[in-house]
């Protein structure tokens, strides 16, 4: 009796999550999946069972591999650079400076600002002719260049914005790892002559791995589910040049309302995350220290 | 060479409170292949000293010198020394061989030297088994001696240790302290030691340096702090159960211990000072002596230790075996006169100028 009253307990206690979760996140996930078996309700049209079709259009869709290998080359300058810079200013802050703690508060500034007010002040910088950008590089002859509006230099403009926005963020992490360090490591190694450079080689960044794992593994997550600085800076343009994925599948379900099609792009979107990070448990998993 | 001196050495801070003295113009030296501690309760500035020693912190005013090098402005590399720290200080993702090995490989020792080397340390701590464990699969006293060798196996001539044993539990405690000393003479390193252990000081030492808010009380051998304190509080420092102080007064025939009648222990010019006697020093009596009474009695198997009071002040008696009294009872205390330490008002010692010491006292 006693067992089934804990029982019965137990689930009442797991019911309101349990519930919100079911709501929001389960069942929109295998409706999604059940979705891209069938096609897009048209008017007079009802939805029909249609396979593999959304998956056999996405595959010869060349907006889609415009905005997936976007995406590839977005993530591969913004979290290595966001990473490095983020271990490089914890580092700094960590030491002992003056105005160590508004430093710090500096630093983090970017990640409590809202996204779309953030993007707003970008796009400020990059107008050209009398943004701060072109003020500045007008000495240069470069003073109308439009950051924003030229094919080659739209996305590496968002991916600045995106660095500078992550790279705070991370830093805190970075800190926090830090700051659970004994002193006296650093103190030991002095004693043995070790170099700044070889103390961060050989122990610091060692004993940085687990959270660089994290940070790795979020900075993946963000950088496949970026669209509210997109939609405020560049709307993908020009010319598809910033569509990264999930802005894709923004524009294709809400603004073209193909939801089918839209469902079958997120499937491959989550599978890409899903991916990708296990592959990084796997692999640096092994390699990590923790403590 | 390495004789280790320290000049007129403070180290000052400034906090929110004011100027605070770590250490106060400090000045010993150390000789070559001795065993060195610095002792005292927390705060007194024993751990700063030994880091102004390393090197890792710089010295307000002084000048420090190892073997004959002036050492003050150069950096804890340049020194010439290794270190012990109290949490060990191991690097938790490194194997004990690579803990062990990481000054060496700074360095750029060759890797035929460096094997030789490490075979040897690892052989002298009995650590040859544990070389590829990390030092969370190691127990506290595998990770004490992993520290020992990653300071051995510099060879340096010099070794400082902050608390070493204070993780460990007593009786490895105990194990450890012969080890280390056992290790010190044998490399002849002129080891600095610092504890707040007396105990420590006392079995390990050839000099023990006692340290008291930032100034030295007292810079000896142990069996000089404990036959000659310099002040009450090396007296009150020292020994288990430490010394015993009473206060004296002007009484009949000379100074008596306040609040008894006599008899006299000593010349009249000592009153207001105060009066040493340690408890092993000090026997029980039924014929003549200083009356008082029995507190508590504890039993500890070879001695028993007594609470007991003289004209109102508590004192500690060390008796061989067990004593038939209990609480309550009454006994007359006394002492041979080499045991007693006279003490000034303001607590320095006293030196004896030939007292006459009533018979009646007498053991």
């Amino acid at each position: 009796m006693t067992r089934t009253a804990h029982w019965i307990h137990a689930w009442l206690l797991l019911l309101p999550s349990l519930v919100l979760l079911a709501l929001f996140t389960h069942y929109p996930a295998v409706a999604t999946l059940w979705q891209s078996f069938f096609s897009t309700a048209k008017g007079s049209r009802p939805s029909v069972f249609v396979g593999l079709d959304n998956y056999e259009q996405l595959v010869e869709d060349p907006i889609f591999w415009q905005a997936l290998s976007n995406n590839f080359w977005y993530a591969f300058w913004t979290i290595p650079i966001s990473i490095a810079l983020a271990i490089l200013m914890a580092v700094w802050v960590n030491r002992k400076i003056a105005g160590r703690g508004f430093l710090r508060l500096a630093y983090f500034t970017p990640t409590i600002l809202p996204m779309i007010a953030v993007a707003n002040i970008w796009l400020f910088f990059y107008t050209p002719e009398y943004g701060l950008l072109a003020k500045l590089l007008e000495p240069f002859g470069a003073g109308s260049q439009n950051w924003l509006g030229s094919k080659a230099t739209a996305l590496p403009a968002v991916m600045v914005v995106a660095i500078w926005k992550e790279a705070g963020f991370f830093m805190i992490f970075y800190l926090a790892a830090l700051q659970s360090m004994s002193p006296h490591l650093a103190e030991a190694a002095a004693i043995e002559g070790a170099s700044r450079w070889y103390f961060f080689r050989r122990v610091t960044f060692p004993l940085l791995m687990p959270t660089t794992l994290f940070v790795l593994i979020n900075a993946v997550i963000n950088a496949f589910r970026l669209v509210d600085h997109i939609v405020v800076m560049t709307r993908g343009g020009p010319d598809n040049a910033t569509s990264l994925l999930l802005y894709y599948v923004y524009e294709i379900g809400f603004r073209f309302w193909d939801t089918a099609y839209a469902a079958a792009l997120t499937v491959v979107l989550l599978v890409i995350l899903g991916v990708a990070a296990i592959a990084q448990f796997f692999f640096l998993g092994r390699k990590v220290h923790y403590q | 060479m390495a004789t280790i001196a320290v000049e007129n050495v403070s180290k000052h801070w400034t906090t929110a409170e004011g100027q605070v003295r770590a250490v106060d113009n400090v000045s010993f030296t150390l000789a070559e292949g001795t065993f060195n501690v610095l002792l005292g309760p927390s705060g007194c500035g024993k751990s700063t000293t030994l880091r102004l020693i390393a090197g890792l912190e710089v010295a307000t005013s002084g000048r420090i010198t190892i073997g004959d090098r002036d050492v003050t402005g150069l950096a804890p590399a340049q020194r010439n020394i290794s270190m012990v720290f109290q949490s060990y200080a191991l690097f938790p993702h490194l194997s004990v061989r690579e803990n062990i090995l990481f000054g060496l490989r700074v360095r750029r020792v060759p890797p035929a030297e460096r094997d030789t080397r490490l075979a040897r340390v690892a052989d002298l701590l009995g650590l040859s088994a544990l070389l590829a464990r990390k030092p969370s699969q190691l127990s506290g006293g595998q990770q004490q001696r992993v520290a020992l060798g990653r300071a051995i196996i510099a060879q340096a001539p010099v070794c400082l240790m902050d608390e070493p044993l204070s993780n460990l539990d007593a009786q490895l405690r105990a194990e450890m302290r012969q080890e280390i000393r056992a290790l010190q003479r044998k490399l002849g390193i002129t080891m600095v030691y610092v504890t707040h252990d007396q105990v420590e000081a006392m079995s390990m030492a050839d000099r023990v340096i006692l340290m008291d808010s930032g100034r030295i009380a007292q810079n000896g051998a142990p069996t000089e702090l404990y036959e000659s304190p310099a002040s009450t509080f090396v007296a009150r420092f020292i020994g288990t159960p430490p010394m015993n102080l009473v206060a004296l007064v002007a009484g009949p025939g000379g100074a008596v211990i306040r609040g008894t009648q006599g008899p006299a222990v000593y010349p009249a010019d000592c009153a207001g000072g105060s009066l040493g006697v340690r408890p092993e020093h000090i026997a029980l009596s039924t014929e003549r002596g200083v009356p008082a009474s029995v507190e508590s009695v504890e039993y500890l198997g070879g001695d028993s230790l007594l609470a007991m009071t003289v004209g109102g002040q508590r004192i500690a008696v060390r008796v061989a075996g067990s004593v038939g009294l209990r609480t309550g009872d009454g006994a007359s205390v006394v002492w041979a006169p080499g045991a007693q330490h006279f003490f000034t008002a303001d607590g320095r010692r006293r030196e004896a100028s030939a007292p006459s010491v009533p018979a009646t006292l007498t053991a």
